[in-house]
């Protein structure tokens, strides 16, 4: 039986789809059975950051209504043994599927896979409850800005009233030249008022761009930064303990999170 | 402003999302303001007579600073509370 993961933040645009792709290429390079579940009904994408677009038949809608069987709507990567997409439907809306029918879902690709990752729409409404639905652990990510961590704070709120125990936070698009001249919060800053257990920092990194425009994730290139960055959270959710890459970028953590302890 | 005394961004950031996260996190959950008030007018009513209807408990802010500010309009005070400081005590 595998585990199901949500990649959620509140807001848009903040690097759920990106999280979402890196994360599971990484997982299945150290040989996990993966399949992406992409839950933004409408407005799909992670097919085209995955660069596995053109061979969409079937999606997720149709397997909910029973068009095809689950088994047909996956796409298997060529790329990396192991790695699958299971694509949204572009044409419908968000409440073509009830969080019920996504909690059957993913259930059974758990007898099938190691890691069920779900990419979340932006927002918290029925997008936002159907991914989380048959999620066992969530990822909240956030960019370092006070409207992205505050939408962050909101959907840890929700997470936490529905079950989820410790949502784990993943601070994207750290500049860390930015944090040095203090002109954008640091990671202790997020950890300080969001108080939930840090997975990865993951620096602003052109080489997303180029890898989005080629729909290769940047995990498959080895200098890419940001790559580095998600395999780290990739092994981090295998329980390794893997220091973060760049103490400069977590300054102040250690102290911090020994606070936090100290508090419990 | 003169631009030497300007603080870092992100320290106005960090500032500015503290007290925007209390806000949010207190604005939902009216049920906590409610039971603040009750509490608040539980201890007040050990030493004077509060008109319960009315009291008011809002947000403020103080200097950029959010404050709690409670409007409790007193009715009387018991004569007791003057002469014993021990009233607290035997209101519990
Ligand atoms: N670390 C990074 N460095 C540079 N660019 C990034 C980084 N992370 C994400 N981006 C860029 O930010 C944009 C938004 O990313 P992404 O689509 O992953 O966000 P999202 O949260 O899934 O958005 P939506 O809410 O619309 O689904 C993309 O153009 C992506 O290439
Ligand atoms: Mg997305």
């Amino acid at each position: 039986m595998g585990e199901s993961l949500v990649i959620t933040s509140g807001k848009g645009g903040v690097g759920k789809t990106t999280a979402t792709a890196n994360i599971g290429a990484a997982l299945a390079m150290m040989n996990q059975k993966v399949v992406l579940v992409d839950a933004d009904i409408g407005l799909r994408n992670l097919d085209v950051v995955m660069g596995l677009e053109n061979r969409i038949v079937y999606d997720l809608v149709d397997v909910v209504e029973g068009f095809c069987k689950l088994k047909q709507a996956l796409i298997k990567d060529k790329r990396v043994e192991g790695l699958h997409l299971l694509p949204a439907a572009q044409t419908r809306e968000k409440t073509a599927v009830t969080p019920e029918q996504m909690k059957n879902l993913v259930g059974q690709l758990k007898e099938e896979f190691d890691y069920v990752i779900v990419d979340c729409p932006a927002g918290i409404e029925q997008g936002f409850r159907n991914a989380v639905a048959g999620a066992d652990r969530a990822i909240v990510i956030t960019t370092p800005d006070v409207s992205s961590v505050r939408d962050a704070d909101r959907v840890i709120g929700l997470l936490e009233s529905s079950g989820f125990e410790r949502p784990l936070l993943i601070v994207n698009r750290i500049k860390p030249k930015m944090v040095d001249r203090g002109d954008m919060m640091d990671i202790g800053d997020i950890l300080d008022v969001l108080a939930i257990d840090l997975v990865g920092v993951v620096p602003e990194d052109e080489a997303i761009l180029v890898s989005t425009n080629r729909g290769e994730p940047a995990v498959f290139n080895g200098s890419s930064r940001a790559g580095q960055a998600f395999r780290n959270i990739a092994r981090r959710l295998r329980g390794e303990e893997v220091p973060f890459m760049n103490l400069a970028e977590v300054q102040g953590l250690w102290g911090r999170l020994r606070k936090f302890v100290g508090l419990e | 402003m003169s631009p030497f005394r300007r603080s870092k961004s992100g320290d106005v950031a960090r500032e500015r999302l503290r007290v925007v996260l209390m806000q949010d996190r207190i604005s939902l959950a009216p049920q906590l303001m409610e039971r603040m008030k009750e509490d608040l007018v539980d201890v007040i009513s050990r030493y004077v007579d509060v008109d319960r209807g009315k009291i008011e408990v809002e947000w403020r802010r103080a200097d950029g600073e959010p404050a709690l500010v409670a409007n409790i309009p007193v009715r009387s005070v018991r004569r007791s509370v003057a002469s014993d400081d021990r009233a607290s005590n035997r209101a519990l």
